[in-house]
Parts: structure tokens; sequence; C-alpha cells
């Protein structure tokens, strides 16, 4: 795909119209970060470098800004991810209470190791640092829900539950 | 039971709607405000209040507000900080999504007393369902003549807007978080000038914590000199402590300051004791930057007096046998904890969230990931424990912000107190065992 084929829905266009209005006029670059997310929900789950110049175009700001932006940030993705992106925490209190062992049960489920996109795209896993939900250690993030409190049987439901389900996990 | 000021009503089912939360007096020191002080008493009740900036640093906000300047025609900016990222913290989080009106009412009263007519609440990218609560609430405010034109027929005006981060934790640093919100890197800025002078978009700006700015309702509706009565000393009023780790009742508590630390670990109003009934070995008392006490100095102080949780207890004896109270992250580690495995964890968080503006931290961070790595794989020697120090001893002081220390003293902390045990790594390294906690915890027989 190529910046000029790319567009938002018009869902997604009238958000950006709310969020522009959030700043100043003359300062609509402080809405780069809100569209990067918005840009992110739209395109499935990951920003492209086009994504990157059709976010650039709106802000009116050069590309290398987004890029610069969008690198530094560890929620934007820049390659593809699984439908379902499995961010395991793994600081402190989360490893104190078993991350190590919710991320080698979810490898083994899965089949995969932490990192790569299961064979039918559907899940990866992705260890993170400190998500704040240290009294309810382990945990992981799916898109925008947290799950706490994890144990082994509470993965199988949860992985049993987003198999039917099918949906991309979004943020926005 | 302590005194509660700001999460006394949150177990009340609804607490989160505009209507239940006036219905428990919410909005009351809004109305206060606008009817009956002008900004500069609001300033005047904080500063009495002593109220101190609950983020971590534990600055005076008081005197923090006076210090914004004020030219004319210049507009100026309230900000809260929500990036709550600091390992062990999610105080909050707790409060946003529990009471999320107590913060918005915070933010019009403070927006008010500092002359601000465009506020933002900067919230951590990935608290996504906590930003869609705020903006769910700020919604129901707009509707009910809290926030917009004219607030309560008052003539102040005020817009409020909810930012995502992207999940950086230097953006908890404030002129990274302004940084953030103008759309850049999350790169510290050098000060000064600090935000109070030139802030967002170059104007002046006030960046407080989210249970700060929540603070300043209390302290509106019982008056400063009220508030300072509550708590011990300087550390006046009441403290959200995140409570996590090996303990029974791991959440949320709101302590009035001066509890002691055994009567916080041990009582079954706060944290219940260490689980499976083991012994408590370490704490880290404020979140991951402060340094790591044993057992021994964080019940009593060197003196062997009994240790509070306050600013100046928690700090008695320097970082020879002290710590902090930082942002009240309180995590706890029972006897089987492998301390440096944790401060592993720690180091792995600072070198990933270290901006590389400055090459000590950028560099430094990477260095001490590396060393404990070693540890963890039975290769370290002797001389690690050493090069160890060395690398945390070259960061501190030597950076535009803060990072570099929160990345160093937890290393020099743990060596202080705990070289016993980097030692035992290198001397017995077939010993080191990963102990899997999930097994432990679930009473699982391991596979």
């Amino acid at each position: 795909m190529t910046t000029t084929e790319i567009q938002f829905s018009q869902e997604a266009q009238q958000k950006v119209q709310e969020i522009l209005n959030q700043y100043p006029k003359e300062k609509s670059k402080s809405a780069l970060l809100p569209l990067l997310h918005l840009a992110q929900a739209e395109f499935d789950g990951w920003l492209s470098v086009p994504v990157m110049d059709y976010v650039a175009s709106i802000l009116k700001i050069q590309p290398i800004e987004v890029y610069e932006v969008a690198s530094f940030y560890t929620m934007f993705n820049l390659q593809p991810v699984g439908k379902y992106l499995i961010e395991v925490c793994q600081t402190s209190s989360c490893w104190m209470c078993g991350a190590e062992d919710i991320v080698r049960y979810l490898e083994q489920k899965l089949g995969v190791p932490t990192g790569e996109i299961s064979a039918d795209g559907m899940f990866q896993v992705k260890t993170v640092e400190c998500l704040g939900s240290c009294g309810t250690a382990p945990m992981f993030q799916i898109g925008d829900q947290y799950y706490e409190n994890l144990t082994f049987e509470k993965i199988d439901a949860i992985l049993e539950e987003l198999k039917q389900e099918n949906k991309r996990s979004r943020y926005c | 039971m302590s005194k509660k000021l700001l999460l006394a009503n949150d177990h009340i089912p609804g607490i989160n709607t505009l209507e239940v939360y006036r219905q428990h007096g919410g909005y009351k020191a809004l109305e206060k405000a606008l009817k009956s002080m002008k900004p500069d008493d609001i300033v005047e009740e904080v500063k009495k209040s002593g109220l101190r900036g609950r983020g971590g640093a534990g600055f005076p906000t008081g005197m923090k507000w006076s210090f914004l300047a004020k030219p004319e025609g210049v507009p100026r900016y309230l900000v809260c900080n929500a990036d709550e990222s600091e390992p062990g913290t999610f105080k909050d989080r707790y409060l946003m999504e529990r009471i999320p009106h107590l913060l918005i009412e915070g933010m019009i009263v403070s927006s008010y007393a500092l002359g601000a007519n465009t506020s933002y609440i900067y919230v951590r990218g990935e608290y996504f369902y906590i930003i869609k609560i705020l903006q769910k609430a700020i919604k129901e405010a707009y509707a009910a003549g809290l926030l917009g034109k004219n607030i309560l027929g008052s003539g102040y005006d005020l817009d409020l807007y909810v930012q995502p981060g992207g999940g950086a934790y230097i953006c908890g640093e404030e002129t990274a978080l302004l940084e953030s919100l103008e759309g850049k890197r999350g790169n510290p800025r050098i000060k000064p000038p600090f935000p109070a002078v030139a802030g967002l978009w170059g104007c002046p700006t006030v960046v407080n914590n989210v249970e700060t700015i929540a603070a300043v309702v209390p302290i509106v509706n019982i008056s400063g000199d009220e508030y300072a009565k509550i708590g011990i000393g300087k550390s006046t009023g009441t403290k959200l402590i995140s409570a996590s780790g090996h303990i029974n009742k791991p959440g949320v508590y709101e302590i009035e300051l001066g509890v002691p630390v055994e009567e916080f670990i041990y009582s079954d109003e706060y944290c219940g004791g260490i689980r499976n009934g083991k012994k408590l070995k370490a704490v880290v008392a404020g979140g991951s930057s402060v340094p790591i006490l044993p057992t021994e100095l964080i019940l009593k102080t060197a003196k062997g007096e009994p240790r509070l949780m306050s600013y100046e207890s928690l700090g008695d004896g320097g970082f020879a046998t002290g710590t902090m109270l930082g942002s009240g992250g309180f995590i706890v580690m029972d006897e089987d904890t492998s301390v440096v495995k944790n401060l592993f964890t720690f180091a792995r968080f600072y070198h990933h969230e270290s901006c590389g503006q400055c090459s000590p931290c950028r560099e430094g961070t990477g260095w001490m990931e590396k060393i404990l790595q070693k540890f963890i794989d039975g290769k370290a020697t002797m001389s690690d424990i050493d090069l160890l120090w060395d690398v945390q001893s070259k960061i501190e002081g030597k950076t535009i912000c803060p990072l570099g220390e929160a990345a160093a003293w937890p290393v020099a902390a743990a060596i202080r107190h705990f070289r016993h045990e980097f030692e035992e790594y290198v001397n017995r390294p077939e010993s080191i065992h990963d102990v899997k906690h999930y097994f432990r915890l679930n009473n699982i027989e391991e596979a």
C-alpha cells in the first residue's frame, strides 16, 4: 500500500477532528501520539512507513518527525503483530509472583517462542516492563484489557475465549 | 482505622458516576473555591497544608505553585502527571478507576488556583481503559456545567483534556512529559528554565501527580491547617500506598502518614503479613528507584527506633541505612526471594526505559543489566561485584534527569545490604535455582 491509498475510516476521521480540537491551532503536532494510537488501531495493529507518512500528511509535519516518535515509544509496533498481542509484565512484583512461568506456559501452549507470531496469525507473546498491575500479579495485557491474578487455568479460558471471538485486539 | 481523605468512599457502588460522587459530597470543594475563595487563597491553603508531591519527589506543592510565572497575556497550563510507571506503583490507576471525579474536581480547583483555562491529564498509554473512564467522567462534568464556560456561574472557564502516552517510563519526568505532550520523543529538557517559567509550548506550566491534585480537594474542604494536623511532622496528610509482592493482601491502601512499617506489613487492616507463613526478607518501600532495605532496617532505624511510613522516618539514616517514601510503591519480598534476580528485573527495566540522551545512563544501564545477567547465568566473578558498584557510581549526578539516579540507587543498595548474596552467586553457581514462585504459591508439583 502506498500513502495515497491509505485513509482513515469515517469514524476515525471524526476522531481526528476531536483530537485536533484539544490543542491550540498552531500546536497540532501535539496530536501525534493520539493519532498514532488511532492509526495502529485502524491498520492491523502496527505502523507501516506509508501509514506513518499518512499521519505526517494529516499533521502537516515531516515524515521523520513521525518516525522518530513512533520508534521511541514502546507501544508503537513497527512490524506486523499477531491478531492478539499478549504483553506479559516481567518486572519485579510480576516476576516474584511467577511471570516467567506465565511466559513459559504461553510458549508451550501456543507452540511459538516469545516474539514470534503463531502459525495461524492469531497470537504473539511479548514480554514488557511494569504495567502498573503489581498488586494483581502476575498479569498480561491484550489490547486495552488487563488480565490479572493469572493462573494457568485462567489463561486456558482466556485463550479459548479469544479464539472464539477472533477480533483484532486494539488500544483505541 | 486510619484517617481517609481520598478513598473514604471508594467502596460505594456507582461512586465513579457524577451523581453518586455528588451525593457523597463531591464537587463541594469546587463550589467553595469558586464561590468564596480567590485563586491565591487556594494556593495559600495548599501551602499551609504542607502537601508534598505524591509522585515520588515529595517537593512541597504550594511552593511549586508559587513559582508559576504570570506574565500578562500568556496562557498558563496545569498538566496532571498520570504516567504512573514506577515499578511497584499502581495507586493512581486505582484512584482514577474508582473515583475519576475526585481527580477531575482537583483539576478544576487547582486550575482555578493557578489561573489556567486549559488543562491536560497525561495518562500512560497502557492505561487505555482508564482513559475511557476519565473521558466519560469529563463528559459528565461538562454536561453538568462543571467544565467549559462560566463554571457554576463564576465566570471562570476551563477545558480539560486527556492525553495518552506511548509507553515510556521517562515521560513521568515532568519535562519529558511536556515534550511528549507536544508530540515529540520523551527526552527530558535541561533545566532551568523550569516548567513554571517555560513549560508546555513554552508557557508557564505546573505538572502535578494524580494523587497530589486529588489531595487539593480535601485541603479546600477542611482547610490547609486541618490537613496539616493529619500525619506526622513534615509528612502531613495521607498517602496512597501500593502494596505488592509476597503479602497476603496486596492492594492500594490510604494511610495516615506515620503508621509504623511493621503495622503496615503485618496488620490485617493493610498487607496482612507475609504469604504462606514465610518470613520477611526485604522491602523496596517507595517504588523501584528507592534503596532496598533488609528486614532489620525496614522495621527499625539504625538507632533502633520503629521505622514509620513517613518521608522523614523512611529517610532516616540516609542511604547508608535508610531509604525513601518515594511514590509509595511498597514491594515486599519473602525469605525465598533472590535479591539479585529482583535487581536484575529492575536493571533490565531501566535499560529499556533510558531515553538514551545522556551517555552515563544510556551506557550505564546497559552495563548493569549485562553484569547482572552474568550473575543470573552463574558466570560472574568476584570482581564483577566491584565492577557493578563502579558502574552505578558513575551514573549518579551525571545526567540531565533523575532516571540515572533511579537506575543506580537500587544497584548500590542491593550491594550495600546483600553483598553476601552476590558472593553466593559467584561461589556456588550450582546452587542457583530460579525459584518457581508460581508453582510454590499454587502448590503445584513441578513438571
